[in-house]
């Protein structure tokens, strides 16, 4: 076993080397513009993206026209929200989204707010999930967008997304969802799902990063998109620049390998994941699991070890790569914003923390894992007043605590 | 973020982890922070003839904030108490080689340092204090 022990799936992934090898003619020999369309070079170029398309569009049942791509799930997010506020100002100023989104929703409705548009961020319940009823009935007649992400990249819940893409089309109200953490990792069926626009990227199903797509409806509805980014008139108008040929390729190569694995590579994330779980709440007391007990990516696994702060943790455990959602590792010095929606209490949200599986992780890693984390928690509550007055029967609750 | 050699050896071996009896005559603890914030520090001195004989530490809080802590008692044992209340958050920056984002994690130790010699302080004033007290009432 090699260290270090790479366990942040949800952050990124490393390229697959099916997928590099596949891009690397596109950086040389045919490094053509895709739009010349005046030569072999250009034919090649354009080729190799309309396979990727129909690679990428397959993935998630959608028609190889749909695929607009973009730099990544940021600019998808930042084109779906702006760019439909912008086309349907006419038609309302109303969106809907959740509080456990992802920065590039939240702050993109954050900046719409600014510019006039009415959001409303929907609370989600204790295990992280939006409820479609919520849904409903905040939609008026001024809305024009719901956006609700299909899974959460710090905890990983799946939301109800076709029950919510139900009542967009029963209210006839367009519905994005940012499918980043699950596209890849479980079925996305655009149609079953009664989604018309997706976020997702390249850079988290063992595709390069700096690339992504948003997929945009052309049926049922016809979704129209104000661009935000003006030139050639690239990608049916609504995102131009020369595209990044060897990166689409490489994304269309991800999609494939992940459409043709997902279904037993799902199952071995998750039988690696409920061990690290069952290692983990065995070896210990006084641990929590952040997040849906069920309805979860296969792949994530979200823990808070009460008495212990996250960071720390984090340096007990420097050869495994994790990532933790106590406020000494942020630098706005907040704890996570999505445990805290989920009505996790600070003092455990400080004590998180999120292992994302992948692909290339081992079940010998698995269990080197759990013995690491043991051994470094038990070393902190040692250290800890916190356990040490729990252990004497405090109420930390209770407790007066001095501020500083 | 990359840590100083010196915070990942106190984080390691961390010196004088512990308790001593709260309500000890010669003892002084202080406690601050608090779980909300993700940092909680006790620090307790042990005082015979207003010097330090002993110092223990427990901290709830990242790596830097365990290692202020740790090396607070190890500053603080042997010292005067009038010496002990010079300690400054910035010595331990300094010796700790910590980046601007950790000094509150500093200034937490420095604060639990004065807490345990106000504790203290308190506690042997009211030694002094409550036969005189008595007195005066009867
Ligand atoms: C849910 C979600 N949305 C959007 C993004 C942003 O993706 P990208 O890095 O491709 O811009 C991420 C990745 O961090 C994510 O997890
Ligand atoms: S205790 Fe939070 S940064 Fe040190």
């Amino acid at each position: 076993m090699k260290l270090p022990i790479y366990l942040d799936s949800h952050s990124t992934t490393p390229c697959d080397p099916r997928v590099v090898e596949t891009m690397l003619p596109y950086f040389t020999e045919k490094f053509g513009n895709a739009a010349s369309r005046n030569h072999s070079f250009g034919w090649e170029a354009e080729e190799g993206v309309e396979v990727a398309r129909k690679q990428i569009a397959h993935l998630i049942h959608a028609d190889p026209k749909e695929i607009i791509f973009t730099s990544g799930a940021t600019e998808s997010d930042n084109l779906a929200l702006q760019g439909v506020v912008e086309m349907y100002r006419e038609k309302g100023n109303h969106i809907i989204t959740s509080s456990t989104e992802h920065r590039a929703v939240i702050d993109t409705a954050k900046y719409l707010e600014k510019k006039g548009v009415k959001v409303t961020f929907l609370p989600v319940d204790k295990t992280g999930m939006v409820s479609p009823d919520d849904v409903r009935n905040a939609i008026t007649d001024k809305t024009i967008l719901i956006s609700i992400m299909m899974a959460n990249n710090e905890i990983g819940t799946i939301n109800p997304v076709a029950a919510i893409g139900k009542v967009a089309k029963e209210k006839s109200v367009l519905f994005h969802c940012d499918a980043t953490q699950g596209v890849g990792k479980i079925p996305v069926n655009v149609q079953e799902m009664g989604i018309d626009l997706m976020s997702f990227t390249a850079h988290k199903i063992y595709g390069p990063k700096g690339v992504g797509a948003l997929y945009v409806r052309r049926k049922a509805p016809r979704v129209r998109l104000e661009a935000m980014m003006y030139g050639g008139g690239h990608e049916r108008g609504m995102r131009s620049g020369t595209l990044a040929v060897p990166l689409i390729v490489g994304f269309g190569k991800a999609c494939e390998l992940c459409e043709q694995e997902m279904a037993t590579e799902s199952i071995r994330m998750a039988k690696m994941r409920d061990r690290l779980q069952e290692g983990i709440m065995k070896g210990m007391d006084e641990v929590y699991l952040n997040g849906h007990p069920t309805e979860r990516l296969p792949h994530n696994l979200n823990i808070s070890f009460a008495y212990v702060e996250g960071e720390a943790l984090l340096m007990g455990v420097k050869e495994i790569a994790l990532s933790s959602g106590s406020a000494c590792t942020s630098a706005t010095l907040e704890p996570s914003y999505v445990l805290r929606a989920l009505g996790v209490g600070s003092d455990l949200a400080h004590s998180s923390i999120r292992f994302g599986l992948g692909r290339f992780n081992t079940d010998e890693e698995v269990e080197y894992t759990i013995d690491r984390m043991i051994k470094a928690v038990n070393h902190l509550r040692e250290m800890s007043p916190l356990y040490e007055m729990a252990k004497e029967g405090v109420d930390l609750k209770s407790v007066q605590w001095a501020a500083h | 973020m990359a840590y100083s050699e010196k915070v990942i050896d106190h984080y390691n071996n961390p010196r004088n982890v512990g308790s001593f009896q709260k309500d000890a005559g010669d003892v002084g603890t202080g406690v601050v922070g608090a779980p909300e914030c993700g940092d909680v520090m006790k620090l307790q001195i042990k005082v015979e003839n207003d010097t330090i004989v002993d110092a223990k530490f427990k901290t709830f809080g990242c790596g830097s904030a365990i290692a202020s802590s740790s090396l607070a008692t190890e500053w603080l044992k042997g010292k005067s108490l009038e010496d002990a209340q010079k300690i400054k958050n910035t010595d331990i920056v300094h010796e700790l080689n910590l980046p601007p984002v950790k000094i509150h994690c500093s200034v937490l130790a420095e604060d639990a340092i004065k807490a345990a010699l106000g504790d203290y302080q308190k506690k042997a004033g009211e030694k002094k204090v409550k036969p005189a007290a008595a007195t005066t009432s009867s």
